[in-house]
């Protein structure tokens, strides 16, 4: 075996035990830093194919971004960590079937597919060409995206502000005691 | 004439010779040369980090008009040495509720991520282990492992301010990483290019530092990177009078020491990219190139260190603000500025 297959099975094995990890483990903090490590082996797979500004997004957006919103999440929700949380519910055996369905499903339409493989050497400089196409030939689809993330935020925050003239639900009191309400009712399901 | 680029493309001879030698092919060749350089990196920065400790010490005691450590060795330069030896020598203590794997990973993740920075760092002519064409953007994207290790250390230590420091401090990373990143996107629009050696080659002269026409962006980068590293007036985090140590209060020994080295490779590396980006990197007259890159970089962290004796803390709700509403739009109004004007010159 040669040296960069050895790699590649190191980093997808990573990649796949901590996956693993992410759904079993019995502590969600756990899960999130294992949810990391993941996306970690990825961005490996991504250097691996001669693509380092991909690799680099990856990290750059999924682990210094959104793995750390989740982490900062989990800390805020209280008693988390509570041992007594439940895993799995009586739904497991269609969950089953359907994940399997599904593995079924892509493992086919992958064998089916052919895939062109470019003989063509890969460029280094992948960040010039990705920029003119997201601005030429992809140019809908990205602002597209770019909408619909800003709805994301603009929703998001108002959202989060309650007793703002946005939010429109009334005084300060009442939106005190429904918060007080569900933050109860959350950790305990 | 002091030029270092011929000496390490020598040993990086000797060493392809040597593995040759001994019967293996390119690819080993490689590997210890990177192994080599890696080793050197290493190196090179316990001993600025060993040298910014002591001379932390020493700028913060003139500021407060003190003398500072005097008594190991000349005006105290070995007391950090000592320190060192005290801090190995301390016993590993592991509190009893702690999450013990999270805990032991922490501090390494964020010495390891503040390490990693050094790879695409040009230090000189030639001394640069790799020039990424990605560069700026590697940097970016590793900065943020030491945010994880802070939060890890918060969460891991079970103990309510170490929680509260490592919070403080995901939410002001990850704030401030915004306007940082657009400050340095500024620069990019004039480089066109990600890679750290290509950015220093477009700085030859004095007149093309991009701090000239980056003024704004390099204050942006400046402020951001302040924060990034947890340092006063932006050190909530750590806020000693309110928060005990923050997310180190549980670490002793040499875990606590490796949190300490981040903190200072981070300075470090801090004021190495703002040297790198806006101020022409290792290009200077007549002296040689790292020369004039080390002068430069070791003006940054005295401004770094400055600021830190200087100025009081910012209060948590201040310090996001501040953030949010002034840096932010700031960093896109001179994006966008910076874009038309680049538009209309071309």
């Amino acid at each position: 075996m040669d040296t960069i297959s050895l790699v590649f099975f190191a980093l997808a094995f990573l990649t796949i035990v901590s996956s693993l990890m992410v759904v079993s483990s019995k502590n969600i903090f756990h899960s999130a830093i294992f949810l990391i490590l993941a996306l970690f082996g990825v961005a490996g797979l991504f250097v691996l194919l001669e693509a380092p500004f991909l690799a680099a997004a990856q990290v750059l957006i999924y682990v210094g971004a959104i793995a750390i919103l989740m982490i900062f999440s989990v800390m805020l929700t209280a008693r988390i960590s509570d041992s007594g949380l439940r895993h799995t519910n009586e739904q497991v055996p269609t969950g089953l079937a359907i994940s399997l369905g599904l593995l079924i499903v892509m493992l086919y339409s992958l064998w089916n597919t052919p895939i062109p493989v470019s003989e063509a050497t890969p460029t280094g400089g992948a960040g010039h060409k990705l920029g003119e196409l997201f601005l030429t030939t992809f140019v809908l689809p990205f602002e597209i995206v770019s909408v619909l993330l800003l709805a994301a935020l603009i929703s998001a925050l108002v959202i989060a502000k309650r007793d703002g003239p946005l939010g429109g639900r009334g005084a300060g009191n009442e939106t005190d005691e429904k918060r007080e309400m569900e933050q109860g009712a959350r950790p305990g399901n | 004439m002091f030029e270092l680029d011929k000496l390490v493309k020598a040993v990086g001879d000797v060493i392809a010779s040597l593995v040759t030698a001994m019967g293996l092919g390119s690819a080993w060749v490689t590997t210890v040369q990177l192994a080599v350089a890696a080793l050197v990196v290493i190196v090179f920065a316990a001993v600025v980090v060993l040298f910014l400790v002591w001379w932390e010490r020493k700028v913060s005691a003139r500021i407060q008009m003190r003398v500072g450590p005097m008594r190991v060795g000349w005006h105290g330069l070995l007391q950090t040495i000592a320190d060192a030896i005290k801090l190995l020598q301390k016993e590993d203590i592991t509190p009893t509720n702690v999450d013990r794997g999270i805990y032991f990973w922490a501090p390494i993740i964020t010495f390891v991520a503040a390490l990693a920075v050094y790879v695409t760092i040009p230090f000189g002519k030639g001394l640069l282990v790799s020039d990424l064409n990605i560069g700026i953007l590697y940097i970016l994207s590793v900065t943020t492992f030491t945010v994880i290790g802070l939060l890890m250390a918060g969460w891991s230590s079970n103990n309510k301010y170490a929680l509260l420091g490592g919070f403080r401090s995901a939410a002001q990373v990850v704030s401030y990483e915004v306007p940082m990143a657009l400050s340095i996107l500024g620069v990019i629009l004039f480089t066109q290019s990600l890679s750290m050696g290509e950015i220093v080659s477009q700085q030859t002269k004095f007149h093309q530092w991009y701090v000239w026409r980056q003024p704004i962006g390099f204050l942006i980068y400046l402020v951001a990177a302040t924060a990034e590293c947890n340092r006063t007036p932006f050190d909530l985090p750590e806020a000693d009078s309110e928060l005990v140590a923050g997310f180190v209060t549980e670490y002793s020994g040499m875990k606590f020491a490796m949190f300490f080295l981040a903190e200072f490779l981070n300075m470090f590396s801090v004021a190495a990219i703002a040297t790198t980006l806006f101020f022409g990197g290792w290009n200077g007259p007549f002296l040689p190139s790292w020369f004039w890159f080390m002068a430069k970089t070791l003006i940054g962290v005295f401004v770094l260190m400055w600021f830190r004796w200087t100025y009081p803390r910012l209060r948590v709700d201040q310090l996001m603000g501040f953030a949010w509403k002034f840096l932010l739009p700031l960093a896109f109004l001179n994006l966008l500025v910076t874009g038309f004007i680049i538009l209309l010159v071309k």
